[in-house]
């Protein structure tokens, strides 16, 4: 008895895996709920709005994607994960907000040989020596956009910098990308408990040292409130705010409003950046959801697009990892940024771009591109990175 | 330096006393009902929630805030009357498991009613700015949630020390079965107590909930710290919540202001940044194992 079932679950799975064909699946893990919901909500809505647009196909094979909260937790991610590559057999994962989480799951979706198109997490341990083939950034490495704030800084002559970030990998890759250009002083170096609200002991630490610009990367909701209590404090009147696009982009100005005007962010793509993808791309996301895309909803939609470019590459045969690798390096999609290519580490190699805060046209406030930092721009580890 | 060490004090200051709001409640009905209230947290989170909506359909802070906390008060006697009565006479285990359901209950009911995303609560506009004091610029929000803090307090400890109501409060604490055979209506107080501990963590949520986050699961961590004061202080004090609040705010603040600092010029410069957050986390958990080694029942004992 035991033999024959074991002969029916293994034709089943034979059954299973057969059916896989006709349908692309997608695991999407993200931040959905707590202070970081922003971004992964984010994410999720370009996403999905890709998928509309496809008429809910993936290269043009019918798709479907499962969503999963990982509540800012690395265990909840991991439990969500083993779900979906075992009990669900999907074809690709992706929606990872934050490096932490990434590099707890990571692991098991290599192992399981299943492509992973992160749409926001880029850690630098996945872009130098623990770089994988089945791991691939669509967006940047963490280091990229604060590495174009300290370039900028650098050559806007900044004498005293005081560095604000959460301690995680995300924020030391930031305090490195940062300091990799920008060499002058730094005042204080500040790292903050990952998901902390409060921060009236930091403000008082940076009254005290007097810098003339503040860097901070505190993502989500934690860069909502650092910003408000900064304003609050007054330390605004003469302390110059510095930030990588993801503090600086629509889901904390629509939090935190007027006070936000003239504030300089670095980012790999705009929503007033002219090229018709974008245009498209922006004028169907403010129809769908009714506010404009952050740089998360970008990246969240090139996800998707990278992903139908390539099964529609292989013509739907997924289970040819060696040529879905291929078809995914080649880069088969016209990203909403611009042009850009895949590094041998898997993760872009493109421009970087200075924003501004201030009103637009129609009196809202929000981003406008100011200029290039970076052109075509590869992350540091790349030659770390010996891809097998 | 001075002036670095005032605003830290001013901070810490701030933190203790909204410490004190949660702690006070739930010192109460720990010390007077033998209840251990877990969710006590979820209050605090109903409360925020409460004053948000309220805030919003008013357009109104103070109004809201009023609002808020009532509505909170009011969710607490319906809660008293009709499950921690039965709950006072159980044993620590049904009455932990009983509010940890609540617990799951409280954040499933929000998530469902207002949505996983963090909901947006400003203070009123005249508090949103900087104002002077001695030399340098201190939130008008903080200096206004302090001046509550004291004012609680104060109304606090004249209620407890100079009235009938507080009296019988005291004599719960020290002695329960004593209080109940000299004839004083034990049930009655003890409703009181429970709404009233109610309002005043519901109270901390609406002023807390501009500087923070009104969330999910906001009330899981701050009651962690509350239970760390109440133990501190001595389970069923006042006196011993205000002390702990006061003491633990101010380890905290200054603990992560100053502990980066002072280990950088001791300490490589790579070890002192993982270092310095890391053991400024942990720091008023090892003062409140300092505390439980030297004095078992905390700072000030209610039950001498």
């Amino acid at each position: 008895m035991p033999l024959r079932l074991s002969a029916l679950a293994a034709a089943l799975m034979l059954a299973g895996s057969a059916y896989a064909t006709d349908k692309i699946k997608v695991g999407f893990v993200s931040t959905l709920s707590g202070p970081g919901a922003g971004l992964g909500v984010d994410i999720r809505d370009g996403f999905n709005l890709a998928i509309k647009q496809l008429d809910g196909k993936l290269g043009g094979v019918p798709a479907e994607v499962i969503i999963a909260d990982d509540q800012q937790s690395p265990d909840v991610a991991k439990q969500a994960a083993d779900k979906f590559l075992k009990k669900d057999k999907v074809d690709f994962m992706t929606g990872i907000v934050f490096s932490n989480i990434m590099l707890a799951v990571g692991p098991t979706v290599f192992d399981s040989k299943t492509f992973y198109i992160s749409a926001n997490a880029g850690p630098s341990q996945y872009a130098g020596e623990q770089c994988n083939p089945f791991f691939f950034n669509v967006a940047w490495q963490n280091d990229n956009l604060h590495e174009a704030v300290g370039k900028y800084m650098q050559d806007k002559g900044f004498k005293n910098v005081v560095i604000v970030t959460p301690n995680y990998p995300g924020g030391k890759d930031a305090v490195s990308g940062f300091k990799r250009f920008y060499r002058g002083k730094v005042g204080d170096e500040i790292y903050t408990k990952l998901g902390q609200l409060d921060y009236a002991a930091e403000l008082a630490q940076i009254r005290s040292v007097k810098p003339d610009a503040v860097f901070f990367f505190l993502p989500g909701g934690m860069g909502i409130n650092f910003v408000k209590q900064f304003v609050a404090a007054g330390l605004s009147r003469d302390t110059q705010l510095f930030a990588p696009g993801f503090s600086a982009d629509e889901d904390v100005i629509k939090a935190v409003g007027a006070p936000m005007m003239g504030m300089f962010n670095s980012s790999h793509w705009a929503h007033d950046m002219d090229n018709g993808e974008n245009q498209r791309f922006v004028a169907a996301f403010e129809k769908e959801y009714k506010r404009l895309p952050s740089l998360y909803a970008s990246q969240g939609y090139d996800a998707a697009l990278m992903i139908d470019g390539a099964v529609r590459d292989v013509k739907g045969k997924v289970e040819d990892k060696a040529a879905l690798q291929k078809a995914l390096e080649a880069k088969r999609f016209k990203s909403v940024r611009g042009d850009f290519a895949f590094n041998t580490n898997h993760y872009p190699v493109q421009n970087y771009y200075l924003r501004v805060i201030g009103k637009d046209a129609q009196g809202r406030v929000t981003n406008k591109t100011m200029g290039t930092i970076f052109t075509h721009h590869a992350d540091a580890y790349a030659a770390q990175c010996k891809m097998k | 330096m001075s002036q670095l060490v005032l605003e830290q004090a001013l901070n810490g200051l701030q933190f203790g006393l909204m410490l004190f709001l949660l702690a006070a409640g739930l010192t109460l009905v720990f010390g007077i009902m033998d209840c251990i209230n877990l969710a006590h947290g979820s209050l605090y989170m109903v409360g925020a929630y409460l004053v948000a909506a309220a805030a919003q359909a008013a357009d109104s802070f103070w109004i809201g805030l009023g609002v808020g906390v009532a509505g909170a008060a009011l969710l607490g006697l319906l809660l008293e009357l009709s499950l921690f009565r039965r709950l006072y006479k159980l044993d620590h285990l049904s009455q932990v498991l009983a509010t940890f359901a609540l617990i799951l209950i409280a954040n499933e009911s929000v998530r469902m009613i207002w949505g996983a995303q963090p909901v947006l609560l400003n203070p009123p506009e005249a508090l949103s700015g900087p104002v002077e004091i001695a030399g340098f610029f201190y939130p008008a929000y903080r200096l206004v949630i302090i001046a509550f803090g004291l004012a609680v307090a104060l109304v606090l400890y004249l209620l407890v020390a100079r009235t009938r109501v507080g009296m019988w409060v005291r004599a719960g604490a020290s002695n329960r079965e004593m209080t109940e055979a000299l004839g004083i209506n034990v049930p009655g107080l003890f409703t009181a107590v429970f709404v009233f501990g109610v309002g005043l963590c519901a109270l901390a949520g609406g002023l807390l909930g501009p500087l923070l986050a009104v969330q999910v699961g906001m009330g899981e961590s701050v009651l962690i710290l509350a239970f760390v004061v109440i133990i501190i202080g001595g389970i069923g004090s006042i006196r011993g919540a205000l002390v702990g609040s006061l003491i633990v705010g101010m380890v905290d603040t200054l603990g992560r202001a100053l502990l980066p600092t002072l280990l950088r010029a001791a300490l490589p410069v790579e070890a002192a940044s993982t270092l310095g957050p890391a053991l400024a986390s942990i720091l008023i958990y090892l003062l409140m194992a300092a505390i439980l080694f030297f004095k078992p029942q905390g700072l000030f004992p209610a039950r001498a």
